[in-house]
């Protein structure tokens, strides 16, 4: 799946990386803990959090993450959207529930 | 391959979430221009990504210093601050002494260390209550094939 059909799947709305919508994803990662993230999250997934604080963004650019993506109608912070534009990461918001994201995107591998 | 000889030193400053996580970009960066295997940079930008954390979180104000040579790379990450009192407990999973409010932005959960002895080849750890941590990891290059 790309992010672009991603976007469509979760009706999510693109608040950074528009130029990069076109990545494949190679899985879902779904965790609001930074360690477990840190220690598990692989290159190219998506991440599914509630966590909107900037620091989120160093952690989807160490482990090369495709996009962020903040359910349940939560947004990134200013500070947040800030350095994903400076650093080009991507982030996401939808206002489906964590559980309806993934269930979504589960239904819809490949 | 000619190894490369490199040393990076990086200020880390205690409690500042912003800048937090600067210090492990720049040694994935450096590395990634050095062309290290990319499943090495990951270990090593993992494990250096907890160790400021733990500075950022536990301690006054440190640095990390990358060093990389013909044995392996080395990451030392080293502070003042509170130290920790028993560091058998602090290598367990899940034991934390984060606040809640640290908690509440999702670290704390007690794997950084765990997390780190898992990335490294080598770790050794030095502290002492009231003065500070240092943190030592080593690296070994994949065998070539
Ligand atoms: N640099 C440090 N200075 C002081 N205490 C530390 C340091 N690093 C780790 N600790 C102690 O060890 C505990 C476990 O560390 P860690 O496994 O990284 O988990 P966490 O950072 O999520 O609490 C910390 O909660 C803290 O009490
Ligand atoms: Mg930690």
């Amino acid at each position: 799946m790309t992010l672009n059909e991603l976007v469509k799947v979760i009706e999510a709305t693109v608040v950074t990386g528009h130029e990069k919508l076109d990545t494949t994803i190679t899985g879902v990662y779904v965790s609001d803990l930074l360690s477990d993230v840190i220690g598990h999250a692989r290159e190219g997934q998506v991440w599914l959090t509630i966590q909107t604080h900037v620091n989120v963004v160093a952690v989807a650019l160490l482990l090369n993450l495709a996009a962020i993506v903040f359910t349940a109608g939560t947004g990134p912070e200013a500070e947040t959207i800030a350095k994903a534009q400076t650093e080009g990461a991507v982030l996401l918001t939808t206002k489906l529930s964590t559980f309806e994201t993934a269930g979504r995107l589960y239904l819809n591998q490949q | 391959m000619t190894e490369p000889h490199v040393r990076l030193e990086i200020p880390v400053e205690g409690n500042n979430f912003t800048a937090a996580g600067e210090a492990a970009s720049r040694v994935k960066k450096t590395l990634q221009k050095l062309g290290i295997d990319s499943t090495l940079i990951r270990r090593v930008a993992i494990a250096t990504y907890e160790a400021e954390m733990n500075i950022v979180i536990h301690a006054d104000a440190g640095k990390i210093v990358l060093q990389v040579d013909a044995d392996g790379i080395t990451v030392l990450a080293e502070d003042r601050g509170k130290g920790i009192p028993d560091l058998e407990k602090a290598m367990t999973a899940g034991f934390s002494t984060a606040s809640d409010r640290v908690r509440a932005m999702g670290f704390g959960a007690g794997m950084g260390l765990p997390n780190i002895k898992k990335c490294t080849d080598y770790l050794a750890i030095d502290t002492e209550v009231n003065i500070g941590t240092k943190v030592v990891m080593k690296f070994n290059y994949p065998a070539a094939t």
